[in-house]
């Protein structure tokens, strides 16, 4: 059964690049690949385009199935579909999965022609600033000069962030949510964390585990844990699970709450399904992205160039990427005096709370990309 | 339209608030609306000054009333102060019948000071002689423009133009310019007894 306001069967669809890219950190690619999904269709002059970025653990399946047997739709068809806020009557939208994941672009899992083995841990450190730019060449792939909106969540909302501060002049409106300009110490500490998880694990062997015909799956396991943990508020998990126990006190070590064997579970699916080497990647990533660096910490002179306008929200439980660090993103905007809103939304889910359909979230969303202009008329 | 006078009068009234603001924002200045409600008066110094223009709104539904009218609008509580804004980064800071209901009127008005260059206040004058009638019979005004019971009204901080007056030259505000209106008219006698609504302009001494 198909929904009506569904984007129904999809299917990926991958862009080879033979241009050799520099990374940031001075690594080249020599080739790669980047999956991606579409949804919608562009228009006659491309002005209705929508990149969205993924975080930490999300892929290119945005939206749809893939089959009518899929249990589950991409990760935010909350959001993107026909008459949905994100609405694919008017918006042509992409998604993908970013250089070093493990869906399909080119990451660790992915064999390294040098060598004809799996790149492991050779494959380089790659940062937003590379996702960024990779994501501008698959929208040249595209024919598209100019995205309508850029929009992410958290590790995505810094995507969308440094689209608007590398080519200020390919993208019209950002749509910031959950995210920060930078990440606190504590923050990089839960990421720390979840990397020497992964790291110590006899299993990990260095990144180099696929020719042992193993996976770090405890060290996955226990990252993606932490992971949960940081996502939710106390209180969401409080209503969520309590001290609700599974059976009888048992004094023992087992799953006995309810929390415990929800990690428990969370954490054994992520790691049957999630590479270690892109997890590592992807918290560095996060880690390293501090576009105010290079201006003596001045956030507001890094956002000089900037001309998009800009949706900025957060989640009043957030704690992980807390509204005051989106303020910090709203102040540098309005020092820079560019066009800026920002809303605070009232939840209870924490970090999580970005990809819940939550009424007035989505109505948030959808009255901004309403405002965006496509089309004929766009040009200012 | 005649069966509706009581709303076409109260839309005059904020018509007539818009007006006397328009006459002291500058064309293609930077305005910052604080309590912007669904964003018609930014949306008003947009189309008429050109105003490059943000608004400040706690309320969810106003908030996105104010997005859908197409105003910029930040979401946060005045009563936090205004740290997200830097000094003297406005050309003017308006508070349009507000101030009454702000619990930390002082630093509020202080806040506007250092945020823009010139500052609007409005709010109803409780000085309003129909007020002070209401009072001489025992009962808490209520108005079309203190519509609240006693109960339920947000208006912590009411106040008189002479209270008003008294608190600028206490706190070395400037007034630059004072508008009183009733019903649309601007009254000029006795103002703080007749006068509805009171307007200032003012900056930082």
């Amino acid at each position: 059964m198909q929904e009506n306001n569904s984007v129904g069967i999809v299917a990926p669809q991958t862009a080879h690049f033979n241009t050799p890219l520099t990374l940031k950190s001075g690594a080249v690619l020599q080739q790669f690949d980047l999956v991606y999904e579409t949804y919608g269709t562009l228009n006659a002059d491309k002005s209705n385009a929508v990149l969205i970025c993924h975080a930490l653990s999300g892929t290119h399946h945005v939206a749809g199935k893939y089959s009518e047997a899929d249990k589950y739709p991409g990760w935010w068809d909350n959001l993107v579909g026909p008459n949905k806020p994100l609405d694919t009557n008017k918006f042509f939208v992409i998604g993908v999965n970013n250089l070093g994941g493990c869906h399909g672009s080119t990451g660790p899992i992915s064999t390294n022609p040098a060598t004809n083995q799996p790149w492991g841990s050779q494959f380089p450190v790659v940062t937003v600033e590379d996702w960024v730019k990779s994501q501008a060449l698959l929208a040249d792939y595209l024919g598209i000069q100019q995205l309508a909106a850029v929009v992410g969540g958290s590790l995505g909302g810094m995507q969308a962030l440094q689209w608007t501060i590398a080519y200020p002049e390919r993208v019209r409106h950002a749509l910031v949510i959950a995210s920060a300009p930078n990440l606190t110490a504590q923050n990089m500490a839960f990421n720390e964390v979840a990397r020497q998880a992964i790291i110590t694990d006899p299993e990990f062997h260095g990144g180099d585990f696929y020719a042992h015909g193993v996976l770090p799956r405890r060290g996955l396991r226990i990252a993606r844990m932490l992971g949960h943990i940081t996502y939710l508020s106390d209180d969401a998990m409080g209503a969520k699970f309590g001290r609700k126990l599974k059976g009888d006190i048992k004094y023992s070590f087992d799953a006995e709450f309810e929390m415990e064997s929800y990690l428990r579970y969370q954490g054994d699916k992520f790691a049957g399904e999630f590479d270690a080497n892109t997890y590592l990647r992807m918290t560095r990533a996060l880690d390293y992205y501090d576009p105010a660096l290079d201006f003596d910490g001045d956030l507001s002179a890094a956002l000089k160039k900037v001309t998009a306008k800009f949706l900025v929200v957060s989640f009043t439980s957030d704690w992980r990427f807390s509204p005051a660090r989106s303020r910090e993103i709203v102040k540098a905007l309005l020092d820079n005096e560019r066009t800026v809103s920002y809303a605070e939304v009232t939840a209870a889910h924490g970090h999580d709370a970005f990809l819940m359909p939550d009424k007035h979230y989505h109505d948030i969303l959808r009255a901004y990309l309403n405002n965006v202009e496509v089309g004929s008329h766009h040009a200012k | 339209m005649q069966n509706n006078v009581n709303i076409t009068n109260s839309i005059q009234i904020f018509r007539q608030d818009f007006a006397i603001i328009s006459g002291w924002v500058k064309f293609g200045s930077k305005v910052l609306d604080l309590g912007c409600g669904d964003g018609e008066l930014l949306q008003f110094l947009r189309s008429s000054l050109e105003v490059k223009g943000y608004g400040v709104e706690k309320d969810d539904a106003n908030w996105l009333a104010c997005m859908k009218n197409g105003s910029n609008v930040i979401q946060m509580d005045l009563e936090d102060g205004l740290s997200g804004f830097e000094d003297q980064s406005f050309d003017t800071v308006v508070l349009s019948q507000t101030l009454q209901a702000m619990h930390k009127t002082e630093e509020i008005v202080q806040e506007m000071l250092r945020v823009g260059r010139e500052v609007i206040v409005t709010f109803p004058n409780f000085g309003y002689w129909r007020n002070r009638l209401q009072i001489t019979n025992g009962r808490m005004p209520v108005s079309k423009i203190l519509p609240y019971q006693w109960y339920d009204t947000p208006n912590v901080h009411l106040c008189t133009i002479n209270d008003f007056d008294e608190f600028c030259k206490n706190h070395k505000i400037t007034i630059l310019e004072r508008c009183v209106i009733t019903d649309t008219k601007a009254v000029n006698f006795m103002p703080n007894l007749l006068g509805n609504l009171a307007m200032y302009r003012l900056k930082a001494k």
